[in-house]
């Protein structure tokens, strides 16, 4: 079984628009998978289509040999998908630190040894030290690390980020793209992520897809993608080409 | 089992619950009569605040019909005592299940439907006057004209059958008050409790970390419920006579919430602290306003009202927050 992600023609109309034309790609264990596209290309119905919240139209989603595109989004998290917002949702009132055992209890009950966890991953997601702090006195880029340790907490098989670079400074950036390159590295752990920030896009992902109107119009390695007139085109615009 | 009951509260925190806890333990003797009934409504109200709490505060599900649960038990204990013999506390079993029952009904028909927010709270409403309506019309528990206990002269507590002076009832409700307090920390302290914040703060991220939401919000609506009969319970025996336009009111569901909000919503000190504060200020109002020889109809609730009023502007989160931070009680890091 090599792929741990499989989306065969998946569709998603909302009233007038389609939202998604019959997408397919498969992305593979262990690997980094982007999704680009300019705003409004369906690439976050798409990915609420896989982590649960929306029902595809047509098509399937199957997920470690599962299908999983009729389940509930805390049923598909339970199977080993965690997700990020793209719109960051933190539980404002709470604690950094309770936002991620509140994460981290999904496979530890015991909430001292889910605590245990969570300050591991806020360690890595370099938030230790905010931890105690409310969620609501964040900064934005500190939510977008919140969320991505939140979900981490989950121990997902899959990862999917929904444009966490976004606001984030070029330091912060390359910071949180070796965080993922770590988690991908030592723990195998697979990512799909949309991405604007090209840098993050070039310097995580293996394959990417671009999506352009619900539909795909390109696939693959990135330095090939880029170079594809279609996407230079639809997304990348004239600055891309130099 | 100590260490997780008191986990998360500073030495000084310990200390004053201790205090706290050794001068509602000695009141009886210290205090008179009155101030002991006063004491038994204050501790009544902490504790039905505390069910509510568990439901609003901890799991953000806004109710405004508690009352329905208070009645069911009730009237179930009570029907069960003057019909049957049956003592309290066995009728306390049924009442349980009879409340239970309902706030399982409630629960499944909003949160399967994804009825929330006011909806949900006028659906609670909603019950509450059913419930209210239809025991108007109740024969077998005397309808309007009432439902009354037997009451005659003790000669000495009969707490198998809660019978007995109000002594015996303050330490009936003292210890279900703590009773309360300790499980709703311990329920704070575990994955049940995190993952109810989690569905209060926001229901979709809590639903993207695989928690069952629907589930969560149905142990809150069950537990909430059995809480608040037990204290329906103990409501019938103490005062001997149920009117349903009395027990199922609105008011009463009003009344109920108000010492949590006061207190502060989704806190475990709030609920007593806000039965203190609101008690006490509706008892000296009392005081105050016949010392002073004013006898205007209503003059009470307003000046009641206006002190809320300024309660709820000067500290919006609620008094115990503010409060915790002056006498420093919460331990940051575990």
């Amino acid at each position: 079984m090599m792929d741990l992600l499989s989306v065969e023609g998946v569709s998603k109309r909302f009233r007038g628009l389609l939202a998604v034309d019959n997408v397919s790609f498969r992305v593979a264990r262990g690997s980094i998978f982007a999704v680009i596209g300019p705003n409004g290309a369906g690439k976050t119905t798409l990915f609420n289509i896989i982590a649960g919240m929306f029902a595809p139209d047509r098509g399937s989603v199957d997920f470690a040999g599962e299908r999983i595109d009729a389940l509930a989004p805390d049923e598909i998290c339970r199977r080993g998908i965690g997700r990020t917002f793209q719109l960051v949702r933190p539980f404002p009132a709470l604690s950094v630190e309770d936002n991620v055992v509140i994460g981290a209890m999904l496979r530890r009950h015991d909430p001292a040894a889910a605590r245990r966890h969570a300050r591991e991953v806020l360690a890595r997601l370099d938030l230790f030290g905010k931890r105690h702090q409310p969620a609501s006195a964040l900064t934005l880029p500190d939510r977008k690390r919140l969320e991505v340790a939140r979900a981490l907490a989950t121990e997902p098989k899959l990862l999917l980020l929904d444009e966490v670079m976004a606001g984030l400074r070029p330091a912060e950036t390359d910071r949180m793209v070796s965080a993922l390159t770590e988690l991908n590295r030592e723990f195998g752990l697979t990512i799909l992520l949309i991405e604007h920030v090209m840098r993050a896009v070039m310097a995580l992902a293996a394959r990417v897809l671009v999506l352009h109107h619900g539909a795909r119009i390109a696939e693959g390695a990135p330095a090939a993608v880029v170079r594809e007139p279609a996407v230079i085109q639809s997304y990348l615009g004239a600055e891309a080409v130099d | 089992m100590t260490s997780r009951l008191l986990d998360g509260i500073s030495h000084r925190g310990v200390a004053l619950l201790a205090v706290l806890l050794a001068v509602l333990l000695a009141a009886p003797w210290i205090a008179n009569d009155y101030l002991l009934t006063v004491l038994i409504i204050v501790l009544y109200s902490a504790y039905t605040g505390q069910a509510w709490n568990v439901m609003m505060g901890f799991a953000g599900q806004l109710s405004l019909g508690h009352a329905i649960y208070v009645g069911l038990g009730a009237y179930a204990a009570a029907a069960l005592y003057v019909h049957f013999g049956i003592a309290p506390w066995l009728g306390l079993a049924a009442a349980i299940a009879v409340a239970v029952a309902c706030g399982a009904i409630i629960g499944f028909l909003a949160f399967r439907f994804g009825v929330g927010g006011v909806y949900f709270a006028i659906l609670t409403i909603a019950f509450a006057e059913f419930a209210r309506i239809g025991f108007d019309h109740f024969q077998w528990v005397g309808a309007s004209s009432g439902f009354f206990l037997p009451v005659a002269n003790y000669t000495r507590n009969d707490l198998w059958n809660l019978r007995g002076d109000p002594t015996m009832f303050y330490y009936v409700m003292l210890a279900l008050t703590v009773a309360a307090f300790a499980l709703c920390h311990v329920l704070l302290k575990s994955r049940i409790g995190y993952y109810w914040q989690a569905i209060r703060e926001d229901e979709v991220a809590a639903r993207s970390l695989g928690i069952d939401t629907f589930r969560y919000k149905m142990y809150a609506a069950v537990l909430s419920a059995g809480m608040t009969a037990v204290a329906g319970v103990f409501f019938a025996f103490y005062y001997n006579n149920l009117f349903p336009e009395q027990v199922f009111h609105i008011s009463r569901s009003i009344e109920l919430i108000l010492g949590p909000i006061i207190g502060g919503i989704g806190t475990l000190f709030g609920p007593l602290i806000g039965a203190f504060l609101l008690t006490g200020l509706s008892e000296a109002m009392q005081e105050l306003l016949s010392a002073l020889g004013f006898d205007a109809p209503g003059a009470k609730q307003v000046f009641y009202g206006l002190c809320l009023l300024v309660v709820v502007m000067a500290l919006p989160g609620g008094v115990w927050p503010w409060l915790a931070g002056k006498l420093r009680v919460t331990r940051r890091d575990p």
